[in-house]
């Protein structure tokens, strides 16, 4: 394999005073400090750009098999890799839902074919989604897809002994499950907005808050009897913020993930019923974001996550209630959590290095990922113009699907480059 | 949050959709209801045509049955001579897997003049608005609005009441999944009225506490304390769908706490005899109202049904031939 020679890029966190080369051979970072030059290598300037270890994304839909309209593996690599990702999990909820190990493993092959990042296949926790029946989880942990992270994703496992079961069972194999959090009594399948004034005045079923604290404040607990650990996904409100903060205290094992939405857009963006807006759980009001940053600069939160949901335009184009969850995620993450979190003061580049790759690696055991960038590491890296502005054009993506709601907005902050084992997957939004 | 754009300057009233009470300021509230009280007129005769949306096409596209707005819109666009074209869209739409946008621009592509609406889904007429050219009327979306059903209570209290200013009317029932009470109190705060809504907590929106307070209406869950100040109280149907949902015990606690029954009937009597009683239909007898409410002398529940007619006239006038020099 060709090697490459990135110069100049600041290494961050590392007493590097700044600016650094990095040489890459066979997809291995093989040095890394002043290095004059290295015969035959790509070189790829790097001058004002900051080296994070290669993005990795605990939440991402990518909709193969069954909706290959919206997206496919292939269609949702590329966008992760032009979005600086390196490795993303792909959530269970397809049809069939990956709930086999031969599932998993297809999920898993066809990530590989793409060659342009890890796509490890979440497991669902239960057979079909259906909360009842456990899922063959051992069975795709054995699996060459080596599944560790289990996720009804979509749905939320609310029978709590099957909850219990599964956070017991998959322990023996250092398994996490990821709940989706949502009471299905308190948030049925109509609920599609922040249950409040602006629900009431809009007529729309409301979604409220306590949907998603109970379930935690449970799991928490559950995680605290079996002594196994729990992952919850995408956190939406201060009162979840609270439960998870103490569970810490108290020692359970619990990691929490965000959206990049819900650092940013609120519930009042559903005044027009765009179903764009729509999104599970919902978008949230103002108290719920600052508390929501706060927690991910305090570490309380332990990663951005982007919970990528692609749609056809025409399960979008139905009245508000109809019309399908979800919001492209992928192309634009780093970009948003570049503007609100580094530009808006809470975190530096290594902070951002540790909530969008170290601490996502590390929560769903994907060795190879989340690295210092050290001599020895796997070659992924993802290089990024921390003063570029970028502004949103939904028609410029590589994802199949259009349901932005970032369209029209300049965030500050942009990937520059992607190197997945050594090689340059994309630059500057686009497929290398 | 609507689009108001006029096709002449001069002529206010002239819009392009009618999606949300709050469309409409008190000027124009007051057009439409003086211009309801000619079509009223018209209605007493015996030769009830008006010649004036001749050649224009409205069509009532209903995605929810609804038997008595849909022929009140019927009714008055044939009156006013507009070719009048009844489209069911249940079942339609989503089963067939077709979007909403899909079947609103197919019915469009047809050549319409106007839409009139009707979704089991909050927001649906906003939505279409946007996307079709031809005037939207928002005959009620979901849990949201019904701007039409606001106006005709309005145009009947004031009937019998006079003017509404400084008028106190309750609304009591299920408020949380009411279209009408939501544009009743935009339209009745527009005319200056004096709102209360009364309902269990449970039946109460969402974050109905800080909306009252930004919108200076008053809550209560005492219908009692809040009948003998009434000028007007309307009673809204309880969906049979509601009764096992949890959100009161049993409909016999409901019509104890809720319902407007014999006894206070006479307690409103008592208290202010020229006080009215508006139900928008279709009524449950012996739940939400007793048959002597519903068929007191207060009761303007007829009424409310012949006004509609006069009011979708009026409202059709305005967004189809308005400014448009026709008589009316």
């Amino acid at each position: 394999m060709a090697s490459l020679l990135i110069t100049g890029a600041d290494l961050v966190g590392r007493d590097t005073d700044g600016r650094a080369d990095i040489l890459v051979e066979d997809g291995v970072i093989t040095e890394v400090g002043s290095i004059r030059s290295a015969k035959g290598a790509d070189v790829l300037d790097a001058d004002g750009l900051v080296a994070l270890p290669g993005l990795v994304d605990l939440h991402t839909h990518l909709r193969e098999p069954g909706r290959e309209d919206a997206e496919t593996i292939a269609s949702g690599a590329a966008a992760a890799a032009v979005g600086g990702f390196t490795a993303v999990l792909a959530m269970a909820n397809t049809n069939p839902v990956t709930d086999t190990a031969e599932a998993a493993e297809r999920i898993f092959d066809l990530g590989r074919a793409t060659g342009l990042v890890d796509v490890v296949p979440v497991g669902a926790v239960t057979k079909g989604l259906d909360g009842e029946e456990l899922a063959e989880l051992g069975l795709m942990h054995r699996s060459r897809a080596r599944t560790t992270f289990f996720s009804d994703d979509g749905r939320c496992v609310h029978n709590a002994r099957v909850m219990r079961r599964a956070l017991e069972y998959v322990r023996a194999f250092g398994g996490v499950v990821s709940q989706h959090a949502q009471d299905p009594n308190l948030a049925g399948p109509q609920a599609c907005a922040h249950e409040g004034e602006l629900s009431g005045r809009l007529g729309l079923p409301g979604w409220p808050g306590i949907a998603e604290e109970s379930i935690v404040a449970r799991d928490v607990m559950l995680a605290r009897h079996t002594g196994s650990r729990v992952h919850v996904a995408h956190v939406s409100t201060a009162g979840t913020v609270e439960v998870i903060r103490w569970a810490r205290a108290q020692g359970i094992d619990v990691t929490a993930e965000v959206t990049p939405h819900h650092l940013v857009l609120t519930t009042d963006l559903l005044a027009g019923y765009d179903p764009t807006f729509k999104v599970n759980p919902p978008l949230r009001p103002q108290e719920d974001v600052d508390a929501l940053r706060a927690a991910l600069a305090d570490g309380t939160i332990d990663a951005v996550a982007t919970d990528h949901a692609p749609h056809a335009r025409h399960d979008k184009e139905h009245a508000f209630v109809d019309a399908a969850f979800g919001m492209l995620g992928l192309e634009t993450a780093l970009s948003v959590v570049s503007e609100v979190m580094v530009h808006g003061g809470f975190l530096d580049w290594a902070g951002v290095a540790r909530v969008m790759s170290q601490n996502p690696a590390r929560i769903a055991g994907i060795a190879a990922h989340g690295s210092a960038l050290a001599v020895g590491d796997a070659a992924h890296l993802t290089l990024v113009d921390p003063s570029a502005e970028v502004t949103v054009d939904r028609s410029a993506s590589v994802s199949l699907s259009r349901n932005n709601p970032w369209h029209g907005r300049t965030l500050r902050g942009a990937v520059h480059a992607t190197v997945f084992g050594g090689r340059v997957t994309a630059q500057k939004g686009a497929l290398a | 949050m609507t689009i108001a754009l006029s096709r002449e300057a001069t002529t206010r009233h002239t819009r392009r959709h009618l999606l949300s009470s709050a469309d409409l300021d008190r000027a124009q509230v007051r057009e439409i209801l003086d211009t309801a009280a000619e079509m009223h007129g018209v209605q007493q005769r015996e030769v009830k045509k008006l010649p004036t949306l001749r050649g224009r096409t409205v069509v009532n596209l209903f995605f929810e049955d609804s038997t008595r707005t849909r022929s009140s819109f019927e009714i008055a666009g044939k009156w006013l001579s507009a070719d009048v074209i009844n489209i069911s869209g249940k079942g339609s739409s989503t089963s067939k897997g077709e979007s909403l946008r899909d079947t609103v621009l197919t019915v469009a592509a047809m050549g319409v003049d106007a839409l009139v609406i009707r979704h089991h889904a909050s927001g649906a007429a906003q939505q279409v608005s946007q996307w079709v050219d031809a005037h939207v009327v928002n005959a009620g979306d979901g849990t949201h609005e019904h701007p039409t059903q606001a106006l005709l209570d309005a145009y009947t209290m004031e009937r019998r009441l006079g003017d509404l200013e400084g008028r106190h009317v309750a609304i009591v029932g299920d408020l949380t999944h009411s279209r009408v009470v939501r544009s009743n109190l935009i339209t009745l705060r527009t005319l200056g009225v004096r709102v209360t809504l009364v309902a269990p907590p449970t039946l109460m929106p969402s974050g109905i506490g800080p909306w009252a307070a930004a919108e200076g209406f008053a809550l209560s869950n005492d219908f009692d304390a809040v009948l003998p100040t009434v000028d007007a109280v309307m009673m809204l149907r309880v969906q049979r769908e509601r009764m096992s949902g949890g959100f009161f015990p049993t409909p016999r606690e409901y019509t104890v706490g809720y319902g407007l029954t014999r006894p206070r009937l006479d307690v409103l009597m008592a208290a202010n005899p020229d006080a009215v009683i508006c139900h928008p239909g279709p009524m449950n007898r012996g739940l939400e109202i007793s048959p002597d409410a519903a068929d007191a002398a207060a009761s303007l529940v007829l009424d409310q049904v012949s006004a509609g007619v006069a009011v979708r006239m009026s409202v059709l006038y305005h967004l189809l031939a308005g400014g448009e020099g026709e008589d009316s």
